[in-house]
């Protein structure tokens, strides 16, 4: 077949909150049905919460920002119809996103491979040329041999690991500085 | 256990670097190191599909989707439509394509643009269209104006609608935008031109087609989608049809 090179990415400049979570950007006559406001009712698993920002290089929070969730159910499951997408948009005053979903169950790749339980993160705003691909692990539920992390040096792993705290999880996104997040290109 | 789908490789090439020095906003949020490539896993060979049960009826016509009282939206009507398909040349179906856009006068119904144009009471700026067997998808709406934005000159966007794609899987996921044939402002705007290959500019860029304008009603524009491709392998256990 004809190979065709990919369209080219483009910034989702600072109003993406509009194309992708209408209601949240105050659009009175919104759509019948918002994608991914669901997770944790469309899956089966433990409730859990993962808060954080996304920080720029500046170390300012990102109020225009998006991020986007694919994740398993609490048995490793990936599921259709939508089931196991989210979208959490970053607050206009604080950036803060919430994440509201279950725990996702291990999965088991290609190889029988176990990868510890993660959500895969999309992350786009103004100033984010082409969609950055993350993960977040979790820190009392992660191996140590966990296929993926184990490719990354050591001081950068922290960066995808959501800490437990007394308010769920907390895990912020940095595209710049000391701490930058490692990204995938998948 | 059988094969997964492969995801082939991005090329960056036909893409804007993370960090674009005339496009200010990415100095402090394009990473600066380079991302970690790994072999495709389950996470990511699979991604969310949608049903058409989810589009409202109004959904692909922007020109009354956000109107009142039986309106419609002030400015030049038209049709975008197109094919998505894959590196391979596939077409893909049942694709969720989202679209925003400023309206006619180039301002956007946000609480942070404060352009001097107006706002239109029946123009809202958002639509979704789900792609059908073909891949095809069309949507109504009215052709954006130009507008300006912070970037340390006189800078102006060319029109644009700006889309957002799934595919099969989710690294397949997509944001980019639509530009209009003959806008003088696509070769002065950073944004555009972030992208260092000018075919794949160009390939962003909608043609008027004729062909499928509609006599004394709207103008077409044709605005073709690829996605990275991906093996033929069809998913195995661990994905749940519903």
């Amino acid at each position: 077949m004809a190979k065709l090179p990919e369209s080219a990415s483009q910034t989702s400049g600072p109003y993406v909150h509009i194309g992708c979570v209408p209601e949240f950007a105050g659009l009175e006559r919104g759509y019948q049905s918002q994608l991914g406001t669901s997770l944790r009712a469309d899956l089966m698993g433990d409730p859990i919460t993962v808060r954080g920002r996304i920080i720029d290089g500046m170390g300012d929070p990102v109020l225009d920002g998006l991020v986007e969730i694919w994740q398993p159910d609490g048995a490793g499951t990936f599921h259709t119809n939508g089931r196991g997408f989210g979208r959490a948009p970053s607050h206009a005053e604080t950036g803060e996103f919430v994440i509201e979903t279950v725990m996702p169950g291990a999965v088991i790749d290609q190889n029988g491979t176990l990868q510890s339980p993660h959500l895969a993160l999309w992350i786009v705003a103004r100033g984010i040329n082409v969609g950055l691909h993350t993960r977040a692990y979790f820190s009392d539920n992660v191996a140590d041999d966990d296929p993926i992390l184990s490719m990354i040096e050591p001081t950068r792993r922290t960066t995808l690991i959501a800490q437990k705290g007394s308010n769920g999880y907390q895990l912020d996104i940095h595209l710049q500085g000391e701490n930058e997040t490692v990204f995938f290109d998948v | 256990m059988s094969k997964l789908t492969d995801i082939a490789p991005r090329d960056f090439s036909l893409h804007p670097p993370r960090i674009a020095p005339d496009y200010r906003s990415s100095l402090s949020r394009g990473p600066i190191h380079k991302p970690i490539g790994f072999a495709t896993t389950m996470t990511e060979a699979t991604g969310p599909t949608f049903g058409h049960d989810v589009l409202g009826p109004n959904d692909h016509d922007l020109l009354i989707n956000h109107a009142v009282d039986g309106g419609s939206a002030i400015g030049p009507r038209i049709m975008v439509h197109g094919v998505l398909s894959d590196g391979d040349g596939r077409p893909v179906p049942n694709a969720l394509i989202e679209v925003w856009q400023a309206n006619a006068g180039g301002r956007y119904r946000h609480k942070k643009d404060a352009y001097l144009a107006p706002l239109d009471p029946n123009f809202g700026g958002c639509g979704r269209v789900i792609t059908g067997e073909d891949g095809s998808y069309s949507f109504r709406t009215v052709q954006p104006g130009a507008y300006p934005w912070p970037n340390g000159g006189n800078d102006w966007r060319p029109a644009h609608i700006h889309f957002s794609v799934f595919g099969m899987a989710f690294s397949q996921r997509l944001i980019t935008q639509m530009y209009f044939e003959g806008d003088p402002h696509i070769a002065l705007c950073p944004i555009a031109q972030s992208i260092p290959d000018a075919a794949a500019i160009d390939r962003l860029t909608a043609r008027l087609d004729m062909e499928a304008t509609v006599p004394m009603d709207i103008r077409a524009f044709r605005f073709d989608i690829v996605l990275r491709g991906r093996g033929a392998t069809l998913f195995e256990n661990q994905l749940e049809g519903t």
